[in-house]
């Protein structure tokens, strides 16, 4: 994947994800500038993975990222509010059963 | 309501303040207060999108930055003597150390990133002097045994004050310096074992490590800031939940760790009021020089000029390299795009 390199000497911005042991999830590690995605995985090695942190490593560029609005914290996030039986804990007249 | 922006570029949240009326502008700012008065007050965190009062982002961005270019300006008193580490092992350990300060030193950049100042900023106001760094890299590393001193004392300054900032309120730089932290007791460990092997060793080598000790000793306790009669920032930034303990009360539990250390090592710090105090149950140490650590900060140390001179050297004479870097990426972008349009 390569990503337009951007004028003058400012690189694109890079989010590094590393899995840490084969079966775990690639988890944010942080985020690094590189003019393509080779060099990108290069120093996200050098950088995130000194002391064999990971065994596999991600680079996704940041603008390619959407996420949620933080405004809207509460609007986005609302419909499992109030909905307390989608948790275990809500059901408690089988306490003392075993192995439920 | 989903938006497209960047995770480690703070964008301004839409639609931008311009745009706002002022009435909506107000609204969003009270608004914005009460959200990060709650965050303070729970002890949680803020990150890069939230709002936040514009001195809370100044005061972080100028910390943070700082403690970027401490990390990077720190690089050259080690590197120094890289080419003349006594054994390959011992090369091989500070070549390690100081790659790690590079490291550092981008951990804390990309942080600082995310409060809204581009990079290649941060790095110009360096090299111009117009920001500041930590004083203590403004002296010189003498012999060898100045290795041994920088590591247990100065990094042992640095990890003292590092470790309360992994709870810092603005998560980008917790999550920095839990990273910092992690790495930050190897390099305090080499140095300590280096001054431990030098003061067992010929009375020529205890006394060379003696003298390393007795000249970090002062710069390091400073390193911790001025007194805190004398520190106006500090207040604050407890109230933000930055910084977690006074200036003072780091130094002091610091001196209390050094003095237990120093007789491992068979040596003596160089200031007899050393005490613990059993009223306060806090340890004290003799006066300092505030007067040389200013004119160190303000620019006049020992090697203010040099350090400067070279941090602008490395980059001039990297330029190609980033040239080369940027020029090899287009070419494989176009050679992808002649491919994909083949296709």
């Amino acid at each position: 994947m390569t990503t337009e390199p951007q004028a003058g000497n400012v690189w694109p911005i890079w989010e590094v994800f590393v899995r840490s042991s084969r079966g775990l999830s690639h988890v944010h590690a942080g985020s690094l500038h590189a003019p393509d995605a080779a060099m990108a995985l290069r120093n996200a090695r050098d950088l995130y993975t000194r002391r064999n942190e990971g065994v596999s490593i991600w680079v996704v560029p940041a603008e390619a990222i959407a996420s949620s609005d933080p405004d809207s914290k509460g609007s986005f996030f609302e419909s499992p509010q109030g909905k307390d039986y989608r948790h275990a804990t809500y059901y408690t007249k089988s306490e003392g059963v075993k192995h439920l | 309501m989903a938006s497209q922006t960047l995770q480690s570029v703070p964008a301004e949240p839409s639609p931008a303040r311009h745009e706002l009326s002022p009435e909506d502008a107000a609204r969003r700012d009270a608004e914005g207060q009460a959200y990060f008065d709650k965050v303070m007050a729970e002890d949680s965190r803020i990150e890069p999108r939230d709002w936040m009062p514009p001195a809370y982002r100044k005061t972080l961005l100028r910390q943070i930055s700082q403690h970027a270019h401490s990390e990077i300006i720190g690089m050259q008193p080690e590197a120094n003597w890289i080419s003349r580490a006594p054994s390959l092992k011992r090369k091989a350990i500070l070549m390690a150390k100081v790659q790690d300060e590079a490291g550092h030193g981008l951990y804390l950049y990309s942080a600082a990133e995310t409060l809204g100042q581009p990079r290649d900023q941060m790095m110009q106001d360096l090299m111009d002097g117009k920001a500041k760094y930590s004083s203590i890299f403004n002296y010189p590393a003498r012999t060898w045994a100045d290795m041994g001193a920088i590591g247990w004392m100065v990094d042992g300054a640095a990890i003292a004050n590092q470790v309360p900032l992994c709870r810092a309120s603005f998560g980008p730089y917790g999550r920095a310096m839990v990273r910092v932290c992690k790495e930050e007791s190897f390099h305090q460990r080499q140095g300590f074992e280096i001054l431990l092997e030098l003061s067992h060793g010929t009375p020529e080598q205890k006394q060379m490590a003696q003298e390393a000790v007795n000249r970090w000793y002062a710069p390091a306790l400073m390193m911790f800031g001025p007194p805190d009669d004398d520190s106006p920032n500090s207040k604050q930034s407890m109230a933000w939940n930055i910084k977690r303990f006074s200036n003072d009360e780091l130094r002091n539990r610091f001196v209390g760790m050094m003095m237990e250390q120093v007789k491992v090592l068979e040596l003596t710090l160089p200031d007899k009021d050393i005490r613990f105090n059993e009223e306060t149950k806090k340890w004290e140490h003799g006066p300092l020089d505030w007067d040389e650590f200013h004119e160190v900060l303000a620019g006049r140390g020992p090697c203010n000029a040099q350090r400067l001179e070279r941090r602008r050297e490395a980059h001039q004479n990297g330029a190609w390299v980033r040239e080369a870097a940027a020029a090899y990426a287009e070419k494989q972008a176009m050679k992808q795009a002649e491919k994909e349009s083949a296709a």
